[in-house]
């Protein structure tokens, strides 16, 4: 090891820099958990404080869990993300793959066309989202919050997704070629397995938005069957009184399965199979 | 089996012409080397052959059958990739066997085809392995044994050695060269590497930015050759280039190949100073400044003792010289 690259000085300045970072970012997150296993007085006394003898409280967690529909909320953001994801991994991959891979007319327009889609807000659609919701009879289904995010998710998607597809060996799929593989084979055997880093980049991309989304729920899915969870925490958040044991135990829980999800996904970001594939 | 023709084939992209009408006759069981400089359109032609490039003019024939339209995998056709293009999640013996599983024959059938070619390659050990496990020689190894799985009409050989290191790419290129004298099937090579190009082919295409610029044996275009262009390009080390005006000759250039420049301390025609010598034993290479002819390298054979910044004379074998015209192309 060399003194130049390895300095004590750096390397703690490094990791000064990186930490403060992280207890910065992951604040928020600790007050809301901490908060949430103590007494609503505690809460507002001392929010600050870790929860001990004199103020540990569950009762907000037994306020959510009492709840009934609770657990149907979470389910229905769990669908929707997970569908989501998926519609939105597998489009944006096969497009990606036919904008990188083959030569059409248009082709770069076309990228062009669907990389304008990170940089235009969905949001500013929303009227026009619903009026095409309503006429086709999806109001108030999680069809519609699917297609929706499917819609938001894949100009990001295929925009990471066509560059990387691009460093996958040619050689490679023309070898397929030669020996027969149809065009699909060569997508869904050879090249996505190489370009799995780069789907779970997209896929916590994705997810954590669609997870968090307050707005199309509130506007597309309303109704008791289709609440996800983000939407159904605020039935505890009144205009005058506000239940913040249940908020902040509701908001807890919804970390967990997002959490979850990304540790999943990150296994595949540190995992390198490309290996031996080619030279 | 397996006769390659090709007529006025050309390609384009857009309105940059890549391939400006091709036209040759491989013969069965012939190997067939392309060779030329980077860019010069060799593996594009043989991508053309292969099926994985469009065709825009003129046609590509396999035993007189028309096949610019045909898919590549019915094209009875194998080829090896330079960065050898294992599939990397199956194992040698699928990796192998993949193209003759994907046409449908049955399993025992693949399973001796790719026993017979393990057992040509020595890869028999390896066969349970992934690619990931191999190193880069049995890699291509594996990649050439998939070629050979398939029987096809026509190997095509896009630089198989380019990745291997000095001593391996010596060893692969004879293992090249005793499976095709087993195999008996025509080949089709491309490279950038004359060495490569004089020891593997019965027949050398030479290329140049897109065209053909001679074909024939490799002592047909060592001793024969049409132009400064291939000329320059076929034998090593480069023939010399020298303004025949300034020698007294009628001709535009005068063209010697380096074994063929004597060199002395005492007399000669063309007068230099020695800039760099390279010793490999078997023969020293002399490089010599000179005044009117730039750089010239001659060849000795043996050991000799000329040393950096000697005042040497040069004289050309004027028997073994060639003759150019001021386009280059070749007096005779």
């Amino acid at each position: 090891m060399s003194q130049a690259r390895h300095s004590a000085f750096r390397s703690v300045a490094a990791h000064a820099v990186l930490i403060s970072w992280t207890v910065i970012a992951l604040f928020p997150v600790f007050v809301i958990v901490v908060n949430s296993m103590k007494s609503r007085k505690a809460i507002f006394a001392d929010p600050l404080s870790l929860p001990g003898p004199g103020n540990f409280d569950l009762v907000g967690y037994t306020t959510v869990l009492a709840q009934g529909d609770f657990f149907q909320y979470f389910l229905n953001s769990l669908i929707v993300t997970v569908a989501s994801l998926f519609c939105v991994l597998l489009f944006g991959a096969m497009a990606a793959f036919s904008l990188s891979e083959y030569r059409f007319r248009g082709n770069t327009l076309l990228g062009l066309y669907l990389a304008l889609g990170i940089m235009i807000p969905i949001r500013l659609g929303t009227v026009a989202i619903l009026q095409m919701m309503v006429a086709s009879g999806l109001v108030n289904t999680l069809t519609a919050l699917v297609l929706v995010y499917t819609a938001q998710g894949l100009p990001l998607a295929v925009f990471i997704l066509s560059e990387f597809m691009r460093t996958v060996s040619e050689d490679l799929k023309n070898a397929g070629r030669i020996d027969g593989l149809s065009e699909y084979t060569i997508f869904f055997r050879l090249v996505l397995p190489l370009v799995r880093p780069a789907m779970a980049t997209v896929a916590v991309f994705t997810m954590i938005p669609i997870w968090n989304d307050l707005w199309f729920p509130l506007i597309l899915a309303p109704s008791e069957g289709t609440k996800t969870i983000t939407l159904g925490s605020q039935v505890f958040i009144g205009q005058f009184v506000t239940n913040w044991n249940a908020v902040l135990a509701a908001l807890s829980l919804a970390i967990v399965p997002v959490l979850v999800l990304y540790l999943i996904f990150s296994r595949q970001l540190i995992r390198g199979i490309t290996a031996g594939a080619v030279k | 089996m397996g006769a390659l023709t090709l007529t006025q084939v050309a390609k384009s992209f857009g309105s940059t012409e890549v391939i400006k009408g091709v036209d040759l006759q491989v013969e069965e069981g012939e190997f067939c080397v392309f060779v030329g400089p980077s860019g010069c359109g060799k593996s594009t032609l043989l991508r053309m052959i292969a099926g994985l490039e469009d065709v825009t003019g003129g046609d590509v024939k396999i035993d007189g059958k028309r096949i610019n339209d045909l898919a590549p995998a019915k094209r009875e056709i194998a080829m090896v990739f330079q960065s050898y293009a294992l599939y990397p999640h199956l194992t040698v013996r699928d990796n192998m066997g993949l193209a003759l599983k994907q046409a449908g024959v049955a399993k025992s059938e693949v399973t001796a085809a790719t026993d017979k070619a393990a057992a040509m390659l020595s890869l028999d050990a390896l066969m349970a392995r992934r690619p990931a496990e191999l190193s880069g020689g049995q890699r291509q190894r594996v990649a050439i044994g998939r070629a050979i799985v398939r029987r096809p009409k026509l190997f095509l050989f896009d630089e198989p050695l380019s990745n291997l290191d000095a001593a391996l790419r010596v060893q692969t290129r004879i293992e090249i060269a005793r499976l095709h004298r087993e195999l008996g099937a025509t080949m089709i090579y491309v490279t950038h590497d004359q060495v490569e190009a004089m020891t593997l082919a019965d027949k050398i295409v030479v290329l140049r930015a897109g065209k053909v610029e001679q074909v024939g044996a490799p002592m047909e275009l060592y001793n024969n050759p049409a132009n400064t262009f291939v000329a320059g390009f076929i034998g090593s080390p480069q023939m010399n280039f020298l303004t025949a005006g300034a020698l007294g000759l009628q001709s535009d250039t005068l063209g010697i190949r380096p074994e063929h420049l004597a060199i002395s301390r005492e007399a000669g025609q063309i007068a230099g100073r020695i800039s760099h010598v390279e010793k490999l034993g078997g023969e020293t290479l002399v490089y010599a400044n000179t005044e009117g002819q730039g750089l010239l390298t001659v060849r000795l054979f043996g050991e000799h003792d000329f040393t950096v910044d000697e005042t040497v004379s040069l004289t050309p074998d004027l028997s073994r010289a060639f003759h150019f015209d001021a386009t280059g192309q070749r007096l005779r």
